[in-house]
């Protein structure tokens, strides 16, 4: 279990003072110059040697990342004089997830403090923070943040760090499809959230066809905490590629839902027991979980007595860490339905560019809605599977894969009970049909 | 630098920049596209056309993956792609399933069938059945335009009207609203779409969402017989493909020349079909007792050449019209000499341009293909939107590309690109010709400078000066650059000026152009005059003259006319037409002319030897021969010879007092410009649809 002192984020309930002097006192902001000063190089090796991975789901490598970004003599080598631009995805929306909302509402100077270090790894003097258009408070929050820091000099024009550098709060407008990476960046340009083709990659054209990276509010946030305590403390920290320490999201039916920061490799049972009360019920009362928001497949209870939470082992039982939302289900639940409602949500926000996800979507959620009430052959579920087989992996960006994994996982794991739902209909409407 | 492939088993060796598409196709391999087109910006949002790729998990759009794009093998092998792999076969089944379960099965009656894309490549990449049981979906209909017909239950969101709407005509009407199943094409407002070269959008269209209103319903494509053919209805000379069902016309589409029209045509060539039909001169007339008469031929020929035989030559004239094809001009022209008259002209709006400069006088020398290089354009006098509507799509494409300035001498008007205005008046011409304008060093430090001219400055009192002030900025910004660059370009809007002026069909010797002819009508000092389709003339000035109107349309000419000559409209004939880049291109017969209607040329011919002056030919080969000896640079089919600077320099020595009175554009409504648009019902609903709409627009923003 993690340590108090190794803590990344410690004010995430909000119940010390969030303003820049309080973040001070928790050590935000503490010799930042001294880490600007030790060069781009430098910080982008320790993020690498740290083996921090994307909080945003994907979990890429976040300094491998960074060293595509065109570095000054890179840019001098090939007379490119274009900016590059950091992009912070506070966009998040994925059901379940719920972690960047603490990180801007309590400990905003994290982010900014991080968005300032990386920035300056990456040669960039801007940053945008695409906020989540429901986060109206938490938008707040964050400017508070920033405003404070440019009257402190600690980011603008001439600031005490010696890089300048300007932060743009972009608040979006409520859709999901935004927080994927291109789409963030044509959102921005004031055009309609639609994901780019790629190639090319937003570090060789991204905002306005400039070089770009977009990270997860997460990852910058811990990023000056790496820095000043040294990658060595955050690679002791978890497992083998799956190091440090990350903020999980407790929801559903356990007795205290929550977020909590924890070692990478906790076992599943040890956080909820430990965390959040347990399992509504006890553990033998456990269903299903979702271990990393909506878009990932669900691992039934049987697989989730020694599961840990990290990106290989989740992969491992083929489902994901995602951004660590671990949705609990216990055995009160209509594990169909919930999928059906989660299908539902990947149709509502598909953004219909493409065509496989743009009609694929619709077709799975109607197909799960029927089998949910039973309303089905068996013979359909095979077609389903076949369906969501087509979706994935053939479009623009992963959407089309989210909406596809959780109905996989269904099928994989309890296709008996779909069929036991269709047997029960189709007995119970006998009589009608002869 | 090129890369080594292997597409399909096959190595093939391609540039480094190609796309895995062409790549493929390069390598002999089809590959099913709805989305991609071309000539429009990549979307890559149909998916499918994924192809496999050796050593990456997913297949990969081959219209947007760019070869260099690639990730090389580790051992430095050519990258394998399969193009019929299970993957890539299971994959195109799977979208061309997902394309069809919101389909409507309704080809029976559907406008596209026989050549719509969604169909055929159901049939050569689909799966047979639908898996589909839910209800499909059902999408409202759109009034966009009279020209468009909407039935977007059909469509199937791949955005070819949408980007080609954006990048190609140049107005942001039309996009896509919603998100999901729930994304649909729409114009935002419901409004119709106010561009010129709209219907393209139809033709893009892969599926039967949209297809063209006015040919609605009334032919299957495999019932229909194509005619290639030259469109007449501006100077551009977008090349045409007539289709028609027996005796009739039914619908005209682009024809592909990456020199002229690239694939597209102005909404007034296409639509102008019904018009063909409509207001059409079938037989001869003869007013008598102020009445026109059915005649026959015999009686009509006898009476004009009885009026012929007794007036002198120097009391006839002769005006040829704006589609009036080289063939009867030369004739006419041939016949009027013959009989010793000079008073003859083919500048119906009394353009001040003079064929003794020299070609390069009167002709685009830019070359539409060639404003491709431009980087500086100054337009004089020319609204290039509603004059050559596919040539202001070029300086579009131009403009998209980046580094493009346009300036515009003249009536300010809503091009589909941001230029820089210098007034309504001439007065900034004699500043920049002076070099006392910024754009004058604008124009000298361009690489390939453009002079665009339009008849809006020759066609004025002061024409001849204006040219010459217009030749004379095009020579100085030519100075000491490229010699084969020729930056003087004059703009025409009549399909048949460019061939008047080659056979030199104007006044010589001392003979009335226009508006001599006109004010000696008026003061009774000319007997007669022949009107080859020359409808856009002031009818009143003509005065008692005798009128005889040789057309194919019941337009001003055929009200004032004494005797009518049936002819036939530019589907009905083989004629050469000559841009306004100085390219002679051939009409071809698609249908008879009507009723008892002629080929022109045969008209003249037939009247040559009632008046007893017998012209030298009897065939159309025959004529042309005689033709190319006058004008030998009608015979070069299809191309656009370069005229030399010399007319340009000869040009720019004119000077003359200019008047400070704007320059307007001649087409001042762009639906309505010849005889054959102004009969048609289709242009005249365009017509009144656009006044009334800039007439609310104007109203909103007062």
């Amino acid at each position: 279990m993690l340590t108090d002192k190794d803590r990344i984020f410690r004010n995430i309930y909000g119940f010390h003072d969030v303003s820049l002097k309080g973040a001070r006192t928790r050590g935000a902001w503490d010799h930042t110059k001294v880490l600007i000063d030790k060069g781009p190089d430098w910080i982008i090796n320790e993020v690498k040697a740290s083996g921090l991975r994307g909080r945003g789901g994907a979990g890429f490598p976040t300094g491998l990342k960074w060293s595509f970004m065109p570095s000054d003599k890179r840019k001098e080598d090939t007379g490119d004089k274009r900016p590059s631009y950091l992009v912070v995805n506070a966009d998040e929306s994925e059901p379940g997830s719920c972690k960047d909302r603490e990180i801007l509402r309590h400990d905003a100077h994290l982010l900014v403090e991080g968005a300032l270090i990386a920035s300056y790894a990456m040669r960039a003097h801007t940053c945008y923070v695409y906020v989540r258009g429901e986060y109206i408070r938490e938008r707040e929050a964050l400017q508070r943040a920033i405003d404070e820091a440019y009257a402190a000099k600690l980011i603008g024009r001439d600031n005490v760090h010696g890089w300048d550098f300007d932060i743009f709060v972009h608040h979006g407008a409520g859709a999901y499809i935004c927080g994927e990476e291109t789409a963030m960046l044509e959102s921005i340009e004031g055009k309609k959230g639609q994901p780019r083709l790629k190639p090319p990659f937003p570090a060789n054209v991204g905002l306005w066809g400039c070089p770009t990276t977009i990270n997860n509010v997460e990852s910058i946030a811990v990023v000056p905490e790496i820095l000043r305590r040294g990658s060595s403390w955050f690679s002791g920290l978890g497992k083998p590629n799956n190091t440090g320490t990350k903020l999980f999201q407790i929801s559903g039916h356990v007795e205290r839902p929550c977020v909590v920061e924890e070692e990478m490799g906790i076992p599943l049972r040890e956080l909820l027991d430990k965390h959040c009360g347990g399992v509504r019920g006890g553990w033998d009362n456990l269903l299903a979980v979702i271990p990393g928001g909506s878009s990932v497949a669900l691992v039934p209870a049987h697989e989730c007595q020694d599961l840990t939470m990290d990106f290989d082992a989740l992969s491992k039982v083929k489902s994901g860490l995602g951004t660590a939302a671990v949705i609990v289900m216990d055995k009160s639940t209509d594990i169909v339905k919930a999928i059906a409602r989660i299908s539902y949500f990947y149709k509502h926000e598909s953004c219909g560019q493409c065509t496989p996800c743009r009609e694929g979507t619709g077709w799975m959620w109607r197909v799960v809605d029927r089998m949910a009430r039973g309303e089905a052959e068996k013979s359909e579920i095979d077609k389903l599977l076949d369906v969501t087989k087509q979706v994935e992996g053939h479009t623009i960006c992963a959407l089309g894969d989210a909406a596809a994994w959780p109905v996989q996982g269904l099928i994989r794991h309890f296709r008996d009970e779909i069929e036991r739902r269709i047997d029960t209909y189709h007995a119970s409407h006998r009589e009608a049909a002869e | 630098m090129t890369k080594k492939l292997i597409v399909d088993g096959k190595e093939i060796e391609v540039e480094d920049g190609t796309t895995l598409m062409l790549a493929c196709e390069q390598a002999g391999a089809s590959i099913p596209r709805f989305c991609f087109h071309e000539r429009l910006s990549i979307a890559g949002n149909c998916r499918m056309c994924l192809v496999e790729v050796e050593g990456m998990p997913k297949p990969a759009a081959s219209c947007a993956m760019g070869v260099g794009d690639l990730p090389p093998n580790r051992d430095g092998s050519p990258k394998k792609i399969f193009t019929k792999s299970p993957l890539v076969k299971k994959a195109r089944e799977g979208v061309m399933e997902f394309l069809l379960i919101n389909h409507p099965l309704d080809c029976p009656i559907c406008d596209q069938g026989g050549e719509c894309d969604l169909q055929d490549q159901a049939m050569a990449f689909g799966c047979g059945g639908s898996r589909y049981a839910e209800n499909k979906r059902a999408v409202e209909e759109k009034n966009i335009s009279p020209l468009i017909k909407t039935m977007m239950t059909r469509c199937i969101h791949c955005t070819r009207c949408v980007r080609y709407m954006t990048e190609v005509a140049g107005v942001e009407e039309l996009g896509l609203i919603s998100r999901g199943e729930d994304a649909e094409i729409t114009t935002y407002l419901e409004r119709g779409l106010l561009s010129e070269m709209s219907a393209n959008a139809a033709d893009l269209c892969p599926v039967g969402a949209l297809t063209h209103r006015p040919s609605a319903h009334a032919a299957r494509p495999w019932e229909m017989r194509h005619t290639e053919s030259i469109d007449v209805t501006d100077a551009v000379g977008s090349n045409i493909r007539v289709d028609s069902r027996g005796a009739e016309v039914m619908r005209i589409l682009p024809r592909n020349n990456d020199a002229v029209n690239e694939e597209w045509i102005s909404d007034k060539a296409r639509h102008v079909v019904d018009g063909l039909k409509a207001q059409r001169l079938d037989r001869p007339y003869i007013r008598r007792n102020g009445r026109l008469e059915p005649a026959s031929w015999s009686e009509a020929l006898a009476v004009v050449a009885e009026k012929l035989k007794a007036t002198a030559p120097d009391r006839m004239a002769a005006i040829a019209g704006d589609l009036a094809g080289a063939e009867e001009m030369f004739a006419l022209k041939d016949l009027f000499s013959r009989l010793g008259c000079r008073n003859i002209d083919c500048r119906q709006d009394g353009a001040k341009l003079d064929p003794k400069l020299g070609r390069a006088s009167y002709i685009f020398n830019t070359t539409i293909e060639g404003l491709e290089r431009a980087d500086v354009i100054l337009i004089v006098g020319s609204n290039p939107r509603v004059e050559a509507t596919v040539l202001n799509a070029r300086i579009l494409k131009r403009y998209r590309q980046g580094g493009l300035a346009v300036g515009l001498v003249g009536e300010a008007a809503a091009l589909t690109y941001p230029y820089e205005h210098f007034g309504n008046g001439t007065s900034a011409l004699a500043d920049i010709a002076a070099s006392r304008h910024s754009f004058a060093d604008k124009l000298k430090a361009a690489h390939n400078p453009v002079v665009i001219v339009g008849q809006g400055a020759a066609a004025r009192a002061d024409g001849a000066a204006v040219l010459g002030l217009a030749a004379s900025i095009a020579a100085m910004a030519m100075a000491g650059k490229d010699p084969e660059w020729n930056a003087f370009s004059v703009l025409h809007t009549a399909a048949a000026r460019v061939a008047g002026l080659d056979l030199g069909f104007v006044p010589e010797g001392g003979g009335l152009d226009t508006g001599g002819i006109l004010s000696a009508a008026f003061e009774r000092k000319i007997d007669l005059v022949c009107l080859l389709g020359a409808d856009e003339i002031d009818m009143a000035k003509l005065g008692p003259t005798f009128v005889v109107y040789q057309g194919s349309h019941g337009d001003a000419g055929a009200h004032r006319a004494d005797v009518i000559l049936p002819g036939a409209a530019y589907t009905e004939k083989s004629a050469t037409y000559v841009n306004t880049e100085g390219r002679a291109q051939m009409t071809a017969k698609a249908v008879f002319p009507p009723g008892e209607a002629k080929e022109d040329w045969t008209i003249l011919r037939a009247l040559s030897a009632e008046v007893g002056t017998t012209l030298p030919y009897d065939t159309l080969t025959a004529l042309r021969a005689s033709m190319y000896k006058t004008a030998p640079q009608l015979a070069a089919i299809d191309q656009a010879p370069a005229a030399g600077i010399d007319g340009v320099v000869a040009l720019a020595k004119i000077s003359g007092q200019v008047s400070a009175e704007p320059l307007f554009s001649p087409v001042r409504d762009f639906y309505l410009t010849n005889a054959i648009a102004r009969a048609s019902a289709v242009m005249a609903e365009m017509s009144a649809l656009k006044n009334s709409t800039m007439a609310a627009g104007r109203q909103a923003a007062e």
